[in-house]
């Protein structure tokens, strides 16, 4: 089967984030990049289907500016064929995305579309279930595990009561949590070996579809400071305090 | 202004984030409409029909929405939707499935994990796991919101709305249902509990997490993880709080052995007082508690929750 994997470049997730004192976001520039964590490991999922022999071509795709070739050259390095850089310097809203993603589905046919869960800049946690909407195809969001069965596949999916198993048909959209596996590290040799591999570059133009935001970002704060720091002696002042805190607190 | 809420329900209970997502929906202005959709949920319907704020309560009542299948939910709703301007869910597993998935088949830009109403078209929500917080304009016909119940009071007191059955049309889905991996216990709801106390990794083995299980009873809490002990096997997924967990709001928050990656803080963001206990004085969780208490905790545990025991019985 083919698979196509949507990747984000995003703020390393590593990086503590600065909000701008102007309130217009967070600042980006000469901040570390990177694959947004839950995309690597939808690459590592559909790396690890194709060595299974499940996959027999793995095209990674995504949208953003032309230094977003970069999480595609990761990706190859990890083990997809080929890329698609949809560019565009533009804020690109999830939908807009979905409605892209849908046109490369067009394109590409392929019988499984793995994404991350959530991208860790705006935490929206939509873009699968938007494409799975548009295209009228069965999702599986949060998934842990994932098993190929006969034109089907099984997924495991963490829920808020634990976790919950189905079967989907194929053409499906799964969404990767971070359990569902561990991205496997790229060395060097592999990135220059996937430096030769096909990464066609195209403007968001060529796609057709209208990405002027729905939504329009008024301002970024940053979130409310807390005044810690106080610590105790002893066990028993804690006994004290957590003591004093049951007491006063006013039962629902 | 009218307003649909999705009911989030588990097993035949309304889940209390429903009662909080109706406390956000008030500020609105108007009654809001409540759509119970499940196999078997009368009961359900009766305790929202219960609340204020509510107008009328529509049971969609079918085998087909038992497992809260995103492609059924996403089919029913998108038949109801018509005359609404919000159609609201919590930020829960469902709805966070759910609601994306019928935004796209309305064409509409959906806004998610709500932590504040400001009038009609203006919301916060959290990004960069919770290190910015966004206030978004959304002036579409139709809005569609997921809403952090964690972060808005329940809506309390008595109402009386008439519950109406609605007419399902072809709700086939193609996902085959398998099977519910439940975390068995009896702990209460992490999402709302006033008390969580929280352990990370450091425990080191299922076994010793169970000293947390311990502390929490004692304090009629609920229990909380970090990722790495979840990864570790220490405590089921469902526990885990932070970005990729749950997200918590309790009166106070217990955190014990847990260094407090900022993933691992954007969960506990809302907490009204943080105690760590932690061996580490510099680690980020012990600079930002309200209390700590430098020490280790396979001595402090132990003491502390004999000495709470005792003084809570008193
Ligand atoms: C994309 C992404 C998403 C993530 N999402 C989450 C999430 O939702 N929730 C989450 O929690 N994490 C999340 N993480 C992981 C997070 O970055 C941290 O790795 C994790 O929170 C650390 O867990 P910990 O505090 O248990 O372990 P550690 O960071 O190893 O900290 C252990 C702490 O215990 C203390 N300690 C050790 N021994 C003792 C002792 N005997 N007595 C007292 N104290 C002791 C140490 O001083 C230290 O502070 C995520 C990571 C990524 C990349």
């Amino acid at each position: 089967m083919k698979i196509l994997v949507a990747v984000k470049r995003v703020v390393d997730h590593n990086v503590r984030i600065r909000v701008k004192p102007d309130g217009s976001g967070v600042e980006t520039a000469n901040v570390r990049m990177s694959m947004n964590p839950f995309c690597k490991n939808a690459v590592e999922a559909a790396v690890q289907l194709a060595e299974q022999g499940h996959a027999t071509e793995i095209v990674a795709v995504s949208i953003g500016p032309k230094a977003a070739s970069d999480v595609l050259l990761t990706a190859m390095a990890m083990g997809v064929n080929r890329s698609i850089l949809i560019e565009t310097d533009a804020r690109v809203e999830p939908l807009a995305v979905a409605k892209l993603l849908q046109a490369v589905v067009d394109e590409e046919k392929p019988d499984l579309v793995l994404l991350g869960k959530q991208a860790v800049d705006d935490d929206s946690n939509q873009t699968g279930q938007m494409l799975a909407g548009l295209l009228d195809w069965p999702q599986a969001t949060f998934a842990s595990a994932i098993e190929v069965e006969d034109g089907a596949v099984k997924v495991t999916r963490e829920v808020d009561y634990g976790r919950a198993e189905s079967r989907l048909p194929l053409p499906a959209i799964i969404t990767a949590d971070l359990r569902l596996n561990t991205p496997r590290n790229t060395a060097l040799p592999m990135v220059m070996k996937a430096r030769q591999k096909p990464l066609a570059v195209r403007p968001v133009a060529e796609f057709g579809v209208d990405i002027t935001p729905r939504l329009q970002i008024e301002k970024t704060t940053p979130p409310a400071e807390r005044s810690g720091g106080k610590t105790v002696g002893s066990v028993d002042d804690l006994v004290t305090a957590i003591g004093d805190d049951v007491a006063n607190m006013e039962a629902l | 202004m009218s307003i649909l809420v999705l009911a989030d329900h588990d097993q035949g209970k309304l889940s209390p984030a429903t009662q909080r997502v109706l406390g956000a929906v008030a500020t609105l202005g108007d009654a809001a409409d409540v759509l119970v959709a499940g196999e078997n949920i009368g009961v359900v319907a009766e305790a929202a029909a219960k609340l204020p704020g509510v107008q009328k309560v529509s049971v969609a009542d079918n085998a087909a929405y038992a497992s809260q299948s995103a492609e059924a939910l996403a089919g029913l709703l998108s038949g109801l939707v018509d005359g609404y301007e919000y159609i609201v869910a919590s930020a829960g597993a469902v709805g966070r499935d759910v609601m994306p998935r019928l935004a796209a088949k309305l064409d509409v830009m959906p806004v998610t994990d709500v932590i504040a109403i400001h009038g009609a078209d203006r919301f916060d929500r959290p990004v960069y796991a919770g290190n910015a917080i966004e206030t978004v304009v959304n002036t579409q016909a139709k809005k569609l919101l997921t809403i952090r119940a964690s972060a808005f009071a329940p809506i309390k007191g008595d109402g009386q709305a008439p519950i109406e059955p609605v007419s399902l049309a072809d709700i086939k889905s193609v996902v085959e249902f398998i099977a519910e991996l439940r975390t068995e216990n009896d702990t209460p709801d992490l999402g709302t509990a006033q008390i969580v106390v929280g352990g990370g990794q450091s425990f080191a083995s299922a076994e010793n997490f169970k000293m947390v299980e311990k502390l929490a009873a004692v304090l009629g809490a609920a229990v909380g993880a970090t990722r790495a002990a979840v990864d570790a096997g220490y405590a089921p997924n469902d526990w885990q709080v932070g970005q990729t967990g749950k997200i918590i709001a309790p009166d106070l928050y217990i955190a014990i052995g847990i260094s407090g990656a900022l993933q691992h803080l954007a969960g506990i963001q809302g907490a009204k007082k943080i105690i760590a206990i932690n061996l580490d004085p510099e680690a980020p969780l012990v600079k930002l508690a309200d209390l700590a208490l430098i020490g280790d905790l396979f001595e402090v545990v132990p003491a502390l929750t004999a000495a709470l025991e005792q003084r809570l019985k008193a």
